[in-house]
């Protein structure tokens, strides 16, 4: 992190002192080291090569020269590597594109900073809106301006180039600079996801299999024009988290906007799940992981308190409590996303198709079978009448038993303890 | 075991329980126990101890193919007395089966027992006079009794929900479920507390009563313990064909050991299932 702010800082000084250290490198090259150069001496050279158009080559004459102690004895390095700049995507623009007030050699000592603007004016305006840019201004701190992104101004790649800083494979990393970085996460109070995105299903698809379609951040944040989560805008703010799954997730999507929740959520009730809801935004699992199958019951919980306690009395419930997914959990009979109350006649769990879920185990269930009630409420007369008194019953047979041979078992022990003390009683058992 | 008793009878030793009903006491205890530990692992499967335990085990697969085996070896011994009983009762025509001292039907004379040992309990009165079994005994034979055919029923109809769904309900599962879990817990505790205690733990017997393992008493605990039943045998003669050899050294100890493992897994469980129960 450090040097990655030293690195933008270089980068932002190197421009600002751009005349003073031109100046001085010319007169280096020129002087032979004869006489000790100065500003004024450089002055008088501006005149003479003022007709001349710039090259690269002009350039990078002074500023690629690596061995000068002038060039690097600056405040701040004027130095620009040929090597990493010729293969840079701004080589084809050429150094004056961008210092566009530089015309001519030598030049003026003070030169203005940089407008990345110039050439890339939707992506600066679509950063003005962003997250970043509104914390850069409100906190008045240096948060991602286009160079903490995208690197040394004088070797930036292609998003497309595999060195890019911003190519799919290498984004995180980038990202994660600062939102891996959990110190200054606190600071500024931005999320530190870095290593619960690495851990996902999408960080894995990327970092072990180098899937260029995996989603990265800024499939899900967008790239510039980043907006917090609480902007109804933003690609992230709940409603429209499943069409931004589903930029990828497409047949997930339609089932899910079918299903109750994603209906709940199209007739706007503010708690309505959406994908990252049961899925979580960064540490997405692969479903088939038998830690996260386990969690996503407690994930249905959340909302469904009286069902999952119901569930939780239950063989199924019972297995799934031990760690073992070789049982019925929510999804197996409800379904993960396209999910319909029960008096719809296509939902899993209608009466009708209960055989048929049910069967998927339960090979021969019938529909006496599926009478049997997977959410049972022992304290709800009204619904399980049968089992409510069957558990009245037990709960009476457990304390009549107990309270009598607890009472009989403590006098026993009392009094054979006293028939100890007391010494041999009359007619009593055999063993003093 | 050789207690200072007044009897001339004392060093000598008469079998009460024959090799079958011992074999059949530690097949219920093997299986006991494992059908406790198995069962009581998915009662409370959100505690740490049930998930570790089906963790050692093998996983889930595992925790329930031993419960079912040892539901089959249980209902086996189960199957094998009910049947050993109607072989007595209509093959032989063996007379006091069903009634009579040496019966396990209870009877009038267990209601005043009970009576009199609460008595005695109170020193109010001397302890009654026992016979072949005492109306405890009868109560952990009757309780060990309903209790297989309510859990083992039970059990078979979760085990083969589906079809067993044909011909009932299926909520009835539901209600299968919570007779199967409240009655087992029933058995546990009443196993590992009053039957551990009445047969075994009590200061007259403590810290076990070998007789179940050895399947010999001795005159003199036998005379003391059951005197109606000594006496009778004594005076027709019958207590000579049940004389024995005193247990050999080997079966004593083997007693002791089955006991403290039996005892000792029993408490265990007794423990972790109390502590569960009251803080679910």
């Amino acid at each position: 992190m450090v040097s990655g702010f030293g690195r933008i800082a270089c980068a932002i000084a190197a421009m600002l002192l751009c005349a003073v250290a031109m100046g001085h490198a010319a007169a280096t090259v020129k002087a032979a080291a004869t006489t000790k150069a100065t500003a004024t001496e450089a002055g008088a050279t501006t005149k003479a090569t003022a007709a001349k158009v710039l090259t690269d080559k002009d350039c990078l004459g002074c500023h690629n020269l690596k061995a000068s102690a002038k060039l690097q004895a600056r405040p701040v390095s004027v130095y620009v590597n040929a090597e990493i700049y010729q293969p840079s995507v701004h080589s084809k623009v050429g150094c004056v594109a961008c210092h566009s007030d530089i015309h001519a050699f030598p030049h003026p000592d003070s030169v203005k900073p940089v407008s990345c603007a110039g050439c890339h004016a939707s992506e600066t305006s679509a950063y003005a809106d962003s997250v970043h840019a509104i914390a850069e201004r409100e906190k008045k701190s240096r948060f991602p301006a286009c160079l903490n992104c995208h690197g040394n101004p004088h070797g930036i790649r292609a998003k497309t180039d595999p060195k890019s800083r911003v190519y799919p494979l290498n984004l995180p990393r980038t990202c994660g600079t600062c939102h891996g970085n959990p110190e200054l996460a606190k600071k500024y109070g931005f999320p530190d996801v870095y290593a619960l995105y690495m851990d996902s299903i999408h960080g894995f698809a990327l970092t072990s299999d180098g899937l260029l379609v995996a989603a990265t951040c800024a499939s899900c944040h967008g790239a510039h024009d980043i907006l917090s989560r609480k902007d109804p805008k933003s690609r992230t703010f709940p409603r429209n988290v499943p069409a931004t799954c589903g930029g990828c997730h497409a047949g997930i999507e339609v089932d899910y906007l079918a299903g109750a929740h994603g209906q709940a959520m199209i007739a706007g009730r503010s708690n309505a799940p959406v994908c990252t809801n049961c899925h979580t935004a960064h540490q997405i699992a692969q479903v088939d992981v038998v830690n996260w199958q386990l969690k996503t019951v407690a994930t249905c919980g959340n909302c469904h308190k009286a069902r999952l306690k119901s569930y939780r009395d239950t063989f199924h419930g019972q297995v799934t409590e031990l760690g073992f997914v070789a049982t019925a959990r929510c999804w197996s009979c409800h379904g993960a996303h396209i999910i319909l109350k029960a008096s719809d006649p296509n939902s899993k769990v209608a009466p009708a198709n209960l055989p048929t879920t049910c069967g998927k185990c339960h090979h021969g269930a019938t529909a006496s079978f599926v009478s049997y009630e997977p959410h049972p409420n022992v304290h709800d007369r009204r619904q399980n009448p049968a089992l409510y008194y069957a558990a009245l019953f037990m709960n009476l047979l457990l304390v009549g038993v107990f309270l009598f041979f607890g009472l009989h078992t403590a006098l026993w022990l009392a009094r054979s303890l006293g028939n100890g003390s007391r010494g041999k009683d009359n007619g009593a058992s055999g063993e003093q | 075991m050789e207690r200072a008793v007044n009897s001339n009878d004392s060093e000598q030793y008469y079998f009460r329980f024959s090799l079958g009903q011992r074999y059949l006491h530690g097949l219920v205890i093997t299986t006991f126990l494992g059908l406790a530990a198995t069962g009581m692992t998915l009662r409370f499967s959100e505690r740490g101890w049930a998930k570790s335990l089906a963790e050692i085990a093998g996983g889930f697969t595992a925790i329930l193919s031993l419960h079912k085996l040892c539901a089959v070896l249980i209902s086996a011994g189960f199957l094998y007395h009910v049947g050993d009983i109607l072989y007595r009762a209509m093959i032989k025509k063996e007379r006091g089966l069903f009634l009579g001292p040496y019966s396990m039907t209870p009877q009038p004379k267990d209601a005043v027992d009970l009576f009199e040992m609460l008595r005695w309990f109170l020193w109010m009165g001397p302890q009654p006079k026992f016979d072949h079994f005492a109306y405890w005994e009868k109560f952990d034979y009757w309780a060990v009794f309903w209790g297989m055919a309510i859990i083992g029923a039970t059990g078979y109809m979760m085990w083969f929900g589906p079809f067993f769904a044909r011909f009932v309900p299926g909520y009835l599962l539901n209600i299968a479920l919570l007779i199967h879990g409240e009655e087992a817990l029933l058995a546990v505790w009443f196993i590992f507390i009053i039957h551990f205690f009445n047969s075994h733990l009590r200061p007259e017997k403590f810290p076990l009563d070998p007789v179940i393992f050895t399947g010999r008493v001795s005159g003199g605990d036998y005379q003391h313990e059951r005197p109606l039943d000594y006496s009778r045998l004594d005076e027709s003669g019958a207590l000579e064909t049940l004389r024995s050899d005193p247990p050999p050294l080997w079966l004593k100890n083997f007693s002791r050991l089955i006991a403290v493992i039996a005892v000792g897994i029993g408490f265990v469980l007794l423990a972790l299932t109390w502590i569960a129960f009251w803080t679910e």
